[in-house]
């Protein structure tokens, strides 16, 4: 049904995406790139244009490095799992026939509008607090110990605070894909005594399988730039630092933007590895 | 044949549900009480629940030490014109792409999706040079085009498997009756677009408002949203939980009764392709 | 359609807000500066300065410290223009001074704004080559808070210049967990400006040194090792729960709780135990920062300055206000408004010859004498090639001593050893030098 003619009027109509995300990526991503090269240290005045690939080889071969990646690998699968299992769950109970079914999704769709910072900010302190933060009191009352959870699980409770942010995420678009499954299917299966742990694992599973690579693939993109949430609770101490993190001790604490710029653009690299692998399996899924 | 529904399965499915909606929702909750609370109240151990003064002490505080209503104004203004001035580019893109797919579709959008994966900081001595080269530091402008090329690659990648489930025949059946490629898009696109179109509105407005990277750096004081304004109650000396409270509420409130009011027109939209 | 009245909405907005900033007749100056305490009074007292100073317009920045840090260093570094005055403190106004990005405040300061008044220990940190480069708005060192009734209760008496063995002796006297009193609250929150600032002073007091005289790390000297032991043991005796997160705030909390027996932090903070948000107000005693007989205490010199970005097309205006600020007649209208204790500490020696600030300050005497025994220029017991006492004056060393900082809020935590903290901390440091050239 295309025509010629339709063929470069798409051209033309996707061109301004194009062309402005190109400038977007070319003017400061190629500065980037220039910047990596140069030993660029404002504190110090130095402003050396070319040092080779001295940055790059300090960025990969410091012992910060692996480690910064193995903890950004870990954080997003960690929040990927809780988002995806408890999101299947939640959006299966939302499905159930209830009284304020409504209502419960304000509840639940709510922590998604709240600023990392905010969110952050109010769970380090009013929660995870050992003196004065909730949980303390309800360890106390349960007759434990409090639990200094920021310098004990750092991880986890950096994974806690943004797996609460994203849950609601994952919780909707589920949620509409569970809305349409077909129910006779499910009838019909209940009908022939299929027991409901084989239901979920033969008919709902499959059916949601595309649903949950769309939340895989969105949330990811958003996940590994996660930056606010651990700049708020732990300042990349603990084992928190991730990818993102460290470039930004380079640039902004170290204040040497050559070595930090190359921690960019190695960052951008792997996240695009990450991508096109991504891609490769929504893909498949997406096509069909 | 319908199933048929206890009453008693329903009660117990509304309990389970319930639990589960206000564990989820209860920090939000608990914010919100504790900004009534005195300092002094708000870490009383063990925890005060509702009965307590409620003073609206902290918002007072929080209003004297800053200007919130111009930070509201301009969280508005950047939230809205980036998310419009998104669309405006998107639209046409995502149409194009949606419709009259190339061999390299998929590339381009496998691309778009991959600059969003540009860790700020790394960008951030660049951005800030060429925006004082410019002139535009610290102008709403800036932020509004900032984030709105951060979030076009969300957008146009929504609006795309959005349209793609408009089906073509539609569009080939007004052809037939000789709708010229404007009209087509105007007359018979938009009307099947508009709850897409509307929940990546919603949902970009959202992305946009928490932005707490840009909106901070390239911002003093003529642009500063509400992501600054929180930024100056952090962790001030002395107890503040409470005025944190209040200063929070008063940050996310605006967005959360807009999402509240308008969940349905999001969650409509806010598929991304994941059901066929 | 809610959506569709928000976008109207919204749309006038825009219109209203781009026509709202047209009068621009005064000179308006921004100031950026942190959220503490004393600086937001001084934000609550700017009418006093628009009515000293019609034709001058202030519009302020305020944000928490590490965000103020990240926005400043930006602003200056890729050639300022976004802020008239900064709050920056006295390691970085060495560091960009000599680099020139800073205004000299020789020259025109207000008449009646006294630059001999400034106390010698703080103003000497503010200067490079007889230039000062920025007006101290308040002072501070650290010296040891406790609570005369919980030091009674343990039968001890707090000499006026403790040692350290004392007060780890002390504070396992005072600790009753029970209670949720722990003897000690010390800062252990990973940061250049947090537990290393602590530390590094702590380490002066031992006999370590960051550095030998080659610029060497000098993280595998015996000297740390006892310090970070020391410093670990007694956390771990009598330490709060959680000691690695926290930091002055979290700190000064606690003890305005009653939770802790001693505490060793800012001067500063002092007007804050004694006051009204303080459950421990009338318990509060004061004593100088340990040692360890060597000849140094672990007490650091810290000063919150007021400074004017070369870039700034302002400076006039920007003098004016800084004059206001820091000047004497400052004190006097924040003691009208908010009474003598709430002066800014630690800059004039004019407050502490005031018989009314000494009267309503019981820490004030304790406060002097702890800026006047650090020493910036010669803080260490075997001499080093740097100066500073909790930080050393070089452009990389908030970058180090925050990793640095890190692995030793990791052995608090008790994730790692002291050892292993050591030789990450020896390893990390001599990487980022020999980067960095040295």
């Amino acid at each position: 049904m295309a025509t010629a003619h339709s063929k470069s009027a798409a051209r033309i109509m996707i061109a301004p995406a194009v062309f402005v995300l190109l400038v977007w990526m070319l003017i400061p991503l190629l500065m980037t790139l220039y910047f990596s090269f140069a030993d660029y240290r404002p504190l110090r005045g130095t402003f050396d244009a070319w040092i080779g690939f001295d940055n790059y080889v300090r960025f990969l071969t410091s012992s910060s490095f692996m480690s910064a990646l193995i903890t950004t690998l870990w954080m997003v699968a960690g929040i990927l799992s809780i988002t995806i299992i408890g999101g299947v769950l939640l959006a299966l109970l939302l499905d159930q026939p209830m009284y304020g079914q409504g209502f419960v999704r304000i509840l639940v769709i709510a922590p998604f509008f709240v600023m990392p910072t905010v969110s952050a900010l109010v769970w380090k302190n009013m929660f995870f607090n050992v003196d004065n933060g909730l949980f303390s009191y309800l360890f106390k009352g349960l007759g434990f110990q409090p639990y200094d959870f920021l310098s004990q699980s750092p991880l986890l409770s950096i994974i806690v605070i943004v797996a609460w942010q994203w849950l609601p995420f994952a919780t909707l678009i589920l949620l509409t894909a569970v809305q349409s499954l077909d129910s006779e299917q499910l009838e019909a299966a209940e009908m022939d005594g299929a027991p409901a742990l084989s239901r979920f694992r033969f008919i709902i599973l499959p059916h949601l399988s595309r649903a949950i690579t769309v939340v895989i693939l969105i949330q990811t993109i958003f996940l590994l730039s996660i930056f606010a949430e651990i700049f708020v609770t732990t300042n990349g101490a603990f084992g928190t630092r991730t990818l993102t993190y460290l470039v930004y001790q380079r640039v902004l604490e170290s204040q040497n933007v050559g070595l930090g710029s190359a921690g960019g653009i190695i960052a951008v690299i792997l996240a695009n590895v990450i991508a096109i692998f991504l891609m490769r399996i929504v893909g498949k899924n997406l096509d069909n | 044949m319908a199933r048929a529904i206890t009453t008693q399965k329903k009660v117990m499915w509304t309990a389970l549900a319930w639990a589960f909606g206000l564990a989820i929702f209860f920090p939000i909750l608990w914010t919100f009480l504790t900004s009534f609370k005195t300092e002094a109240t708000a870490i009383a151990d063990p925890p005060v629940w509702f009965l307590f003064d409620w003073t609206t002490e902290n918002y007072t505080a929080v209003q004297e030490r800053s200007n919130y209503p111009k930070a509201l104004m301009n969280s508005i203004i950047i939230a809205v014109g980036s998310t419009l001035l998104g669309i405006l580019i998107a639209v046409p893109a995502a149409w194009a792409m949606a419709f009259v797919p190339g061999r390299r579709t998929k590339d381009v959008l496998l691309w778009m999706l991959s600059t969003k994966m540009l860790p700020a900081v790394g960008v951030l001595y660049p951005l800030v040079l060429l925006a004082k080269w410019l002139g535009v530091m610290d102008s709403r402008i800036l932020l509004v085009v900032v984030l709105m090329l951060i979030n076009l690659p969300i957008i146009v990648w929504m609006l795309y498997t959005y349209f793609r489930e408009i089906p073509g025949e539609i569009l080939e059946a007004a052809r037939m009756d000789g709708a010229s490629l404007s009209s087509e898009i105007l007359y018979v696109l938009t009307p099947m677009a508009v709850p897409g179109i509307a929940s990546t509105i919603l949902l970009n407005i959202i992305l946009a408002w928490n932005e707490a990277f840009w909106t901070i750096l390239l911002t003093t004081v003529n642009a500063a949203p509400l992501t600054a304004f929180i930024a100056s109650f952090s962790a001030p000396e002395g107890l503040f939980y409470a005025k944190l409270s209040a200063a929070s509420m008063l940050a996310i409130a605006p967005i959360l009764v807009m999402g509240w009011f308008s969940q349905k027109q999001l969650v409509r939209g806010l598929t991304f392709g994941a059901v066929k | 359609m809610t959506l569709k009245h928000a976008l109207y909405g919204a749309t006038a907005l825009t219109l209203v807000a781009g026509s709202a900033f047209a009068d621009a007749h005064a000179t308006t100056i921004t100031i950026a500066t942190v959220n503490n305490g004393d600086m937001i009074r001084m934000q609550g007292l700017t009418d006093d300065f628009n009515d000293k100073n019609p034709d001058i317009n202030v519009e302020w920045v305020t944000l928490e410290e590490n965000v103020l840090r990240q926005n400043v260093t930006t602003d200056i570094s890729t050639g300022g223009g976004a802020y008239d005055v900064m709050t920056i403190g006295t390691y970085e106004v060495p560091i960009w001074g000599r680099n020139g990005w800073l205004v000299s405040l020789n020259e025109g300061m207000a008449d009646d704004w006294n630059a001999d008044d400034l106390l010698p220990a703080i103003a000497g940190g503010l200067t490079i080559d007889g230039e000062l480069y920025a007006a101290p708005f308040y002072g501070e060192s650290s010296m040891v808070m406790y609570r005369k009734d919980l030091m009674e209760k343990a039968g001890l008496e707090m000499p006026d210049a403790p040692t350290w063995d004392f007060i780890r002796e002390a504070a396992a006297a005072m600790t009753d967990r029970e209670n949720e009193i722990n003897g000690i609250c010390a800062r252990g929150k990973a940061g250049w400006g947090e537990n290393m600032a602590f530390l590094t002073a702590m380490s002066n007091s031992f006999g370590a040194r960051w550095f030998d005289e080659e610029w060497k790390a000098q993280f595998d000297s015996e000297a740390w090792a006892t310090t970070l032991n020391f410093y670990l043991d007694m956390m771990n005796e009598s330490g709060p729960n959680g000691a690695a997160n926290n930091g002055f705030n979290e700190n000064l909390t606690l003890f305005q709780q009653g939770k802790c027996g001693m505490w060793i932090d800012a001067t500063v903070a002092a007007s804050f135990v004694t006051g009204d948000d303080s459950t421990v107000a009338d318990q509060v005693g004061f004593a100088l920062a340990p040692d360890t007989g060597l000849g140094k205490r672990g007490n650091w010199l810290w000063a919150w300055s007021l400074a004017i970005p070369a870039s700034s097309e302002k400076q006039e205006a920007a003098k004016a206000f800084i004059s206001w600020a820091t000047g004497p007649a400052y004190a006097e209208l924040v003691a009208s408004n908010e009474g003598w204790a709430n002066v800014p500490p630690g800059t004039r020696t004019s407050l502490y010859e005031n018989q009314e600030y000494l009267d309503a300050a019981p820490f004030a005497k304790m406060t002097l004498d702890s800026i006047n025994s650090a020493d910036p220029t010669n803080p260490t017991v075997d001499p080093v090639p740097y100066t500073g006492v909790q930080f050393v004056a070089i452009p990389e060393f908030a970058g180090i001593a925050s990793e640095v900082g890190q692995q030793f809020s990791d052995a608090l935590a008790g994730n790692q050893t002291a050892e292993q903290a050591l030789a990450n901390a020896q390893e990390l440091t001599t990487e980022e030098m020999e980067a960095a050239g040295y």
